[in-house]
This record gives structure tokens, C-alpha cells and sequence, in this order.
């Protein structure tokens, strides 16, 4: 039995499917946030050393790891639009953009609130926290590129250029600067160095799966206003929006009121 | 080909076929010749590099230790920003009179010839500053011995900051905003070379052997120069389309 992958490549076929899937996603994600909550603020019991601000882990860590990770997938999309040349792939890692630069603002947000307390500053020059910054700007330059681009095909392909030289290049920057911080201050404070309770962990990895499941409701979600956007002219978006009652009648090819090419944030 | 008139090098008549390599270094003298009949541009890059060393020890003030221990840093930004801003001359200029289309067109690898236009862009950016830095450690007051480390980290991490750049210039072609846009995607990707440089003068300074840095810094200028010429090469025919 022959499954056909690229059935859903089509944008027109993978509205449909996106559509379907987003109730799911959403739906886990705010059960896995609600327990995962309830497990981090009620159940965790407070670190002895670091009192109740270390419940911050459970927002700060999820969210590092999908502001890494959503770079990566978006790295994986675009190296999908380069090879197949696919348009729902320059689709996607639009849509991913910027869910990846909020996870990554959150997590120095969250990491800056957090060092207050447990390290006495907001910001210190720590591998970790400075190669997260970097990863910030490019999320920044890749959606920068993007708004500056009108054509939204030329914006596909610019980005995925820019997107697989930026995730070549992470491995580089994290080095450099992790050698970098080793020689210009010695071994900084760490944290979630010490072994964690169980209960924590447990917490942490629920928030993660959560950040997982929002990441991929909030991109589907996206997507489709950016097919819907972008296939404006198309046939079967005419019929679309007659099935759904907004009333344009089928063979005009007049835009959407109020919309244009901007993409969605 | 061989009696193509527009490839004046092409009468080499060789037992091999050398003719893929004679485009890109026609590509090369042209971009030379270009720049060194127009000096005031390349000049006014290398003086802006000397406008913004000189302005940190107003900034901060003139005391010589405090200078010396700032010194690689903002010589390396300084290079940077001067590097970055010379980028349009990379493909601006054909791009609006069409060159860049005819040279797409050639049988020649379109990443030949951006790597011959890195060459021509390296020697008349990368190697002026590279033989300026000298001339400024002496403002910041640099010990002799750091100075040659240097115009070493220079030599080898300005083609870095010309062949990322030349990702971000290419991308950005014809597009609103495009130099701030070409800081934007490019300066990022510009911090290892920095780490490493200002590393390796940093090093001196503190009495260290600069030569781990300056290993790495030659293995990323390897490294960068395999690969961006590639990458701008596929950014070059995005931005014709």
C-alpha cells in the first residue's frame, strides 16, 4: 500500500488536515500545562536552598529548549523547501518564526528574573545565557529578512538561506562563546546543576511536552492563516469562503478586505 | 569559447581545460580595476575605520592601561563595522546595471565567481585594514609583540567577515532598509570570528600563546570560505529571480 507523503505537501490539502489536528494539539497542550502547573507550583516541594524562585524552571527551561528546538525544525523545513522545493515548507518555518523567538525571549526573560534572586544580578555573561541572545537575533534576522522580502516565494527562499546558515553556524557561535566565557571568567554558576528531585523533574519534562504541543497547535493555527493569505487568488479558497458563508461569489479574484502580503507577524 | 572576445584571457591555449577559471578571474581584475579607479570609496571605508577607534578613547578616556585592555576589542568591532559597511560594494553596483544577471548566466559555478569577487572584495577591504591595524595599536598604545598577533587575526578573520557578509548582501539585493538589514542578518554570525580575534590579541596581551586562537580562527576562515561562496552563490540567484 502506497502512502503518498507529498499528498499533504499540497497547501490546499494540508489546510484541511492542519484544521483537524489543531483542536488535539491544543487540547494536550492545556491539559499538559495544567498538570504540569500543578505539579511544579503545588506538589514540588520548595528547594532549600533557593526557596520558591526556583519554581521559575518550570516556565524557563521549557522554554530554552523550544526556543532551541523550533530553530532546528525550522532548519529542517527549510532545508525541505530547498530540496523539494515545496511551498508549504517556507509556509511552515514562517509560521514557526515566531513562536521560536517568544520561547527564546521567555526564556531570558524568565532566566533574568530568575538570576535576580539565586545569582544577585539580572544578566551575567554566562555561555548559556549569551549563545540564547545570539539565537534571539537570529530568529530576529530571519523574521526581519522576511518582512523586507514582498514577494512571498523570494521570502521563502531567502529565509531558508539564511535559516540553514545560521543553524550551521549555532554549533560555532555555542562553542566560541562558551570558550570565550571559560577564559574571561571562571566557571560561572550553573543552574539545575545539583540533582533534582524527582517530583521536579517530572514537572519540568510536563511543561516541556506542553511547550511541545502549544508550539505545534499555535504553528498549525498560523499556517493556515498564512495559506489562506497567500491562496487568496486560488479557486478552492473562493470556495471555501462561500462554504463558510463569507459570500464572495466564486470566479472573482478580488482580495480579501483588509489583507495583503505582510504575513502573519 | 576559446575565441570568445569578451574573455580577454581565454588565448591561453592549454593541454588542459583551464577555461572554467578564466571567467571567475576576468571577474576578479574587473572587480579590482573598478575599485581602484573609483579610490574615494575604498578610502572612505578604511577612514571610517580609523574615525570609530579613535572615538572610544574619548569615550572613555585617555588612560593608557585602561586603552591597551579595550583595545583588541574595539579594534576588532571597529573592523567589523567597517567590513560591514563596505559590503554593498560586493553586488550592489552590478546588480543595478545587470552585470550580476550576466554573470549568473555563465557556464562558470556561480560560487567561482562570488569567490573571485571575495578575493578582489578582501584585498581592497580585508588587507587595507588588516595593514591599518598596525598604525592604530600604536594610538592605543599596544606592546610591539601583541601588534604582529594582531595584523595576524586580521589577515585571517576579515575574509570570514567579507565571505559571511557577502550571504547578507546577496540576500538583501534590491530590498528597503537593505544595509541596516545586512547588520541585522550578518553580525550575529560575525561573533566567533570576533571571539577568536580579540581573542588571540587579548591573549597576547595577558601573556598567553595566541596560537589556539589563532588555529581555530584559520580553521573557520577554511571553513567559511568552502562554504559561504555556496551559500551566497544560491542567495545571489534567489535575489535575480
Amino acid at each position: 500500500m502506497a502512502i503518498h507523503w507529498f499528498k499533504y505537501a499540497a497547501p490546499a490539502s494540508f489546510y484541511g488536515l492542519a484544521g483537524r489536528m489543531i483542536p488535539w494539539f491544543t487540547g494536550a497542550a492545556v491539559v499538559t500545562t495544567l498538570v504540569g502547573l500543578y505539579i511544579g507550583m503545588v506538589l514540588a516541594p520548595t528547594d532549600f536552598q533557593q526557596g520558591d524562585s526556583y519554581r521559575i524552571i518550570y516556565i524557563h527551561v521549557p522554554a530554552a529548549w523550544m526556543g532551541m528546538f523550533t530553530y532546528l525544525v525550522m532548519a529542517g523545513w527549510a532545508a525541505a523547501g530547498v530540496v523539494f522545493n515545496t511551498r508549504l515548507s517556507g509556509m511552515m518555518v514562517q509560521a514557526l518564526a515566531p513562536t521560536g523567538a517568544l520561547f527564546t525571549f521567555v526564556a531570558l526573560w524568565t532566566g533574568a528574573f530568575w538570576g535576580r534572586p539565586t545569582w544577585g544580578t539580572y544578566w551575567v555573561w554566562d555561555a548559556r545565557l549569551t549563545s540564547t541572545l545570539i539565537l534571539f537575533f537570529l530568529y530576529i534576522g530571519y523574521m526581519a529578512l522576511r518582512a523586507s522580502i514582498d514577494d512571498p516565494r523570494r521570502a521563502d527562499r531567502a529565509g531558508a538561506v539564511l535559516t540553514l546558515v545560521g543553524v550551521v553556524n549555532i554549533p560555532i557561535i555555542y562553542f566560541s562563546v562558551q570558550w570565550w566565557n571559560t577564559l574571561h571568567q571562571g566557571a560561572s554558576v550553573r543552574p539545575g546543576s545539583s540533582s533534582m528531585a524527582t517530583v521536579m523533574l517530572t514537572g519540568m519534562l510536563v511543561m516541556a511536552f506542553a511547550a511541545w504541543m502549544y508550539t505545534i497547535a499555535i504553528s498549525l493555527a498560523r499556517v493556515r492563516s498564512i495559506i489562506i493569505e497567500r491562496e487568496q487568488h486560488s479557486a478552492w479558497v473562493g470556495e471555501l469562503l462561500v462554504a463558510e458563508g463569507h459570500g464572495r461569489p466564486s470566479g472573482t479574484s478580488e482580495a480579501l478586505p483588509g489583507s495583503n502580503e505582510q504575513g502573519a507577524r | 569559447m576559446v575565441s570568445d572576445p569578451i574573455y580577454p584571457l581565454s588565448a591561453w591555449e592549454l593541454p588542459v581545460n583551464f577555461n572554467w577559471c578564466l571567467t571567475p578571474i576576468t571577474v576578479l581584475r574587473r572587480d579590482l580595476l573598478l575599485t581602484l579607479r573609483r579610490p574615494a570609496e575604498l578610502m572612505t571605508t578604511l577612514f571610517f575605520f580609523i574615525i570609530v577607534v579613535s572615538l572610544f578613547p574619548l569615550g572613555i578616556g585617555p588612560q593608557p592601561e585602561l586603552l591597551r585592555e579595550i583595545a583588541p576589542g574595539v579594534l576588532w568591532v571597529a573592523a567589523l563595522l567597517a567590513s560591514l559597511l563596505a559590503l554593498p560594494r560586493l553586488f550592489a553596483a552590478d546588480h543595478a546595471d545587470g552585470t550580476l544577471e550576466q554573470l549568473a548566466l555563465a557556464p562558470q559555478p556561480l560560487s567561482l565567481i562570488v569567490f573571485a569577487k571575495l578575493v578582489a572584495h578582501w584585498l581592497t577591504t580585508g588587507l587595507p585594514l588588516t595593514l591599518l591595524a598596525p598604525l592604530i595599536a600604536l594610538q592605543f598604545d599596544l606592546p610591539s609583540s601583541t601588534v604582529w598577533v594582531l595584523v595576524a587575526s586580521l589577515a585571517l578573520g576579515t575574509p570570514i567577515l567579507g565571505a559571511i557578509g557577502a550571504v547578507g548582501a546577496a540576500l538583501t539585493l534590491g530590498l528597503r532598509g537593505g544595509g541596516v538589514l545586512t547588520a541585522v542578518l550578518v553580525l550575529p554570525l560575525y561573533i566567533p570570528a570576533l571571539i577568536f580575534g580579540a581573542g588571540a590579541v587579548e591573549a597576547t596581551l595577558g601573556g598567553l600563546d595566541a596560537g589556539g586562537h589563532l588555529s581555530l580562527l584559520a580553521a573557520l576562515t577554511v571553513f567559511t570560505l568552502t562554504f559561504a561562496p555556496w551559500a551566497a552563490a544560491a542567495a545571489v540567484r534567489i535575489s535575480l529571480d
